[in-house]
């Protein structure tokens, strides 16, 4: 019979631990029961300050959090365990259930820490740890709104979750006021002189910080509160967040008589074992080796190790790197190793930049040989390279290292790193096993080898390093196009763009070499038309293009064509859809409706190609582009016109886009879909662009895919108005079509993109390249430039010419093609490969 | 006694009916399908039109090039290359496709039968 795993507790780490076991146990040998005390699956805790962005939780949830479909999986939401008997091997829950365990972990995360502030109880006085404390926090912040001016709101703890909760407040429309009781922010992860730069930066963003001082009391008055800080100012408050460190929720264990440590935290050992050999503990309310580990990475690593042991293993704990990178307010923070020399004897090699506003730190041992730690402020570029050289000797002199020409670690490569060097922290993949996966598992790319390692796929900050260790380790990452081109997509358009060139020939003549092939001739062709060179078939143009493009309709597998007109937005008119089903019945075209929200007519060969979109043009339709890497459809809800649900109206802005968009060729297809509220029924999060409707505007998701890699798209602006949204949506586009390689999907190029969205956000919606100018003008020229492309072939004989069966005989439909019926319409019958010839 | 593997030349088309870099497809009276190319320079060349890896009759409508030197056409299915002068494939050579032989007369192209 199958035994009992309670585990309590369901937040990241109690949820890696499920699953885990899950993955694991093959045989079933476990039956895993969870009580939780939040009402809501798993989440990410992590990303907690961009619930702000969307205020819907399911976009934080984690992956399987609901284990649907696992019956070996119980999962209690809303029901905390209040005690356990440990001589019964039972817990016992608030709702009065008593269930038994052959073993339990304990999963039960940490508390805030509220510090003995008088006047810490009164309304509008929060803390900052779940979902439900930020929905309070909303409503304080919309009540104080209502309010005359912006409101103001202070927040206690100048540490890391402080200053995530002073974004938090910012981006909720109030003026931050962060209070700190040591000299500076971050004091556990930066020193003086990085904190110094920190309190610059982060008050050039409107938060104000009070540092080395703290509140003694928080008053109420007249609906307001008023802190008095021990440094004699007054702030006058809507409201307070206390964020000042955690304590670990060993409550429950301590009343069992488990074991707590002398600052909380309950006991295990380096195999996550409590004092009761059928108890664990992991995440933040265990005590390892004395510490309680804030951060989730070693939790993950407690969970697997949990998961091991339970089955019968004996993994224990490697030990943490509790260094962090993260981007504060936009504000780069990294300190790694032992970041404040500590360590006897340490040196400190500092560099500071007040003009660029960046300061480095690097602490080495006190023969200036090994690298300790160090501290990166404004400028964590070079994080990646630093980290995993803690420990080991330095590869030159220390002052070299720091040399801001940097970039790349001022010269040092990941090549000087030794096999065990950890060049992804968040997923612990070392050097040694990114080179094997290249030398023996051929991952020739970054995107193979995030699939391959897992390695770069969580913060992303070790991608530039994956690149160069595929160097390293002999992968030629050459950009070239194919023999014919040197150059990359991206370079080859800004020769485009830049000289003006028009043609192929020309191209290739001056920059390529040989007569081309089918890779460099449709991504030329491609460039000429994103840079609007006239119709895609006129002169030379016409034998660069793929088939799809050449007779504007899609090949099938006989041979034939399908058409698809354009429906934007999905909105039709009966008439116009009578005229789809009289030219599909009277040339016997297959009839389906796509998943873009239009219709795909089959079966047509290349001389009836003309005679159907005469028709379909006649009456108003014009090419859908589903032949094209170009926009394909603007996909809609119905939207606030007709759904009870809606908040704007999707189709109209669907049509919109679709109209602006339409013709606009680009590296790969381009899908787009627009939502008239959360409920997203048009899905899309699965495009490369997707707008979703919110009660004040648009919320703007990019890099979506679904498919065979499926992705969902992320925000890149949030409740922007109309203008706006077309604003940034033109320099996404625009900023994708000039950079991103021949058949890349927005996905995989902001996947590859170094600094991935963080940078792109720069790019398209903070201008740091001063582009931004130029990418819209070049997107007005598209937009004003397109004409339909079908209506120039039915408008120009030489190019309807071209669209013969047989050069020798017009006119002849093409023998091999026959069809056959099924359910009522005709499908080709399929043709027979030849014999194989042998030579 | 008359040759029985003479040569006979079929006119197909104006050399000007099929643009530079292009292929054209040509039916003849006993139901073949040819596909007819005509590079850069003017050279013409012929090949089955069937495409042997998907079976369909298609070839006259892929890309042209070249793929190291070697003059071919990339099949519009999927993307194999067949070499122009021999019909060989260029990515599996154990593939082929028949090849006719073609010349230009007075800007016409005309295709031998035996
Ligand atoms: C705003 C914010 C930003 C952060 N940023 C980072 C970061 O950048 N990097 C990083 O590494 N870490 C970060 N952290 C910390 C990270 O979230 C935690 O390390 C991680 O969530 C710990 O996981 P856990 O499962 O141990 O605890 P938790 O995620 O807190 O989960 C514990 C769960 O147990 C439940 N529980 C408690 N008692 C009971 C009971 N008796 N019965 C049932 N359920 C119970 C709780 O309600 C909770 O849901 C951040 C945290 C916050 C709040």
């Amino acid at each position: 019979m199958a035994r009992t795993l309670v585990v309590v507790g369901n937040g990241m780490v109690g949820h890696r631990l499920v699953q885990a076991l899950r993955d694991r146990d093959a045989a079933g040998a476990w039956r895993v029961v969870v009580f939780a005390e939040e009402a809501r699956p798993a989440y990410d805790r992590v990303a907690l300050t961009s619930y702000v962005d969307t205020w819907n939780p399911l976009a934080l949830q984690l992956d399987g959090a609901e284990f649907d479909g696992d019956d070996r999986v119980e999962l209690n939401l809303g029901d905390a365990v209040v005690g356990i008997d440990r001589q019964a091997r039972t817990v016992t829950t608030a709702s009065g259930r008593v269930q038994a365990y052959d073993t339990l972990a304990l999963a039960t995360g940490s508390a805030p820490f509220v510090p003995p502030v008088k006047g810490s109880d009164l309304p509008g006085c929060h803390v900052y740890r779940t979902i439900d404390d930020l929905d309070a926090i909303r409503d304080t912040a919309e009540r104080a709104r209502t309010g005359l001016g912006r409101g103001a709101a202070m927040v206690v703890g100048g540490g890391l979750l402080g200053l995530e909760a002073a974004k938090a407040l910012r981006d909720m429309g109030l003026s931050p006021h962060v209070v700190e009781f040591a000299p500076r922010l971050m004091p556990l992860q930066v020193d003086e002189g990085g904190g110094a730069l920190l309190k610059r930066l982060i008050e050039e963003l409107d938060v104000t910080v009070h540092a080395g001082t703290t509140a003694t009391v928080i008053e109420e008055d007249r609906g307001r509160l008023i802190a008095k800080l021990t440094n004699g100012v007054e702030l006058d408050l809507d409201l307070v967040v206390f964020s000042a460190g955690i304590r670990p929720r060993d409550q429950l264990a301590r009343a069992a008589g488990l074991t707590v440590g002398e600052r909380g935290g309950i006991v295990v050992d380096s195999g996550c074992r409590t004092s009761d050999p059928h108890v664990y503990a992991i995440g933040e309310c265990a005590n390892l080796d004395g510490k309680v580990y804030g951060l989730v990475a070693p939790g993950y690593a407690m969970a697997e190790i949990v998961a091991d042991r339970i089955l019968g293993g004996a993994a224990t704990f490697p030990g943490a790197d509790m260094s962090t990178k993260l981007k504060l307010m936009g504000v780069d923070v990294a300190s790694f190793g032992d970041a404040h020399a500590t360590e006897e004897g340490a040196l400190e090699v500092v560099f500071n930049d007040a003009v660029k506003g960046t300061y480095r730190k690097l602490v080495v041992s006190n023969d200036a040989k090994t690298l300790l730690g160090g501290i990166l402020v404004g400028d964590a570029n070079d994080y990646a390279t630093l980290r995993p050289m803690v420990g080991r000797p330095l590869p030159g002199d220390p002052g070299a290292l720091l040399a801001p020409a940097g970039g790349s670690g001022g010269g040092v490569g990941v090549g000087a790193l030794p096999d065990e060097a950890q060049i992804c922290s968040c997923n612990a993949v070392s050097k040694g096993d990114i080179s094997e996966a290249i030398v023996v598992g051929g991952c020739d790319d970054v995107t193979k080898l995030k699939a391959c390692t897992k390695a770069g796929t969580s913060c992303g900050s070790c991608v530039p390093m994956l690149k160069q260790l595929l160097t390293v380790c002999g992968v030629e990452q050459s950009k070239a196009l194919c023999e014919h081109f040197d150059q990359s997509r991206a370079e080859l358009f800004e020769i485009v763009r830049v000289t003006g060139i028009t043609t192929f020939s020309d191209l290739i003549g001056k920059h390529g070499s040989g007569r081309g092939c089918d890779i460099c001739k449709p991504a030329v062709a491609s460039i000429l038309a994103s840079l609007g060179n006239g119709h895609i078939l006129a002169g030379e143009q016409a034998s660069l293009q793929d088939t799809n493009d050449r007779f504007l309709a899609n090949i099938q597998r006989n041979g034939t064509y399908s058409v698809v007109p354009r429906i934007p937005g999905g909105e039709i008119t009966p008439e116009k859809l009578m005229v789809i089903a009289q030219v599909a019945q009277d040339y016997g075209l297959y009839t389906k409706i796509t998943g873009g929200q239009r219709i795909d007519l089959f079966g047509a060969t290349v001389d009836q190609l003309p005679g159907i979109w005469k028709r379909l043009v006649d009456a108003g339709f014009e090419s859908g582009h589903a032949y094209g890497k170009a926009l394909r459809t603007v996909k809609s809800c119905v939207g606030s016109t007709w759904c009870r649900y809606g908040v704007q109206d999707s189709v109209g802005l669907a049509v919109e886009l679709e109209l602006r968009y339409r013709g606009l060729r680009s590296p790969h297809k381009l899908k787009s879909a627009v939502s008239g509220c959360a409920r997203e029924c048009a899905e899309a999060r699965g495009k490369d662009f997707g707008v979703i409707a919110t009660e004040n505007g648009w919320n703007l998701y990019v890099g979506g895919n679904g498919g065979m890699m499926p992705r969902h798209a992320d925000l890149l602006v949030s409740e922007v108005d109309k203008e706006t949204l077309l604003k940034v949506i033109d320099r996404f586009l625009m900023f994708y079509i000039r950079t991103a390689d021949r058949l890349q999907r927005t996905s995989t190029w902001l996947d590859a993109m170094e600094g991935g969205l963080d940078h792109l956000r720069d790019v398209v919606v903070e201008d740091s390249l001063g582009l931004c100018a130029e990418l819209e003008a070049q997107m007005a020229e598209h937009v004003k430039g397109y004409a339909d492309e079908w209506a120039g072939v039915l408008a120009d004989p030489e190019k309807l010419a071209r669209f013969t069966s047989f050069v020798n005989a017009p006119g002849t439909p093409d023998p091999t093609i026959t069809f056959r019926e099924e359910r009522g319409q005709r499908v080709p019958v399929l043709l027979g490969t030849p014999e194989v010839i042998a030579r | 006694m008359t040759a029985l593997a003479e040569t006979v030349w079929v006119e197909l088309c104006p050399l000007e009916s099929i643009a530079r870099e292009q292929g054209v497809a040509a039916l003849l009276p006993d139901g073949t399908q040819v596909a007819v190319f005509r590079t850069h320079d003017d050279a013409v060349y012929a090949l089955g039109n069937q495409d042997p890896f998907s079976g369909a009759w298609v070839l006259s409508r892929g890309i042209l090039g070249d793929i190291a030197g070697v003059p071919v056409v990339a099949s519009p299915m999927h993307k194999q290359h067949f070499d122009l002068r021999t019909g060989v494939c260029v990515d599996d050579e154990t593939v082929s496709v028949p090849t006719y032989p073609v010349r230009v007369v007075d800007a016409t192209i005309l295709l031998g039968q035996t």
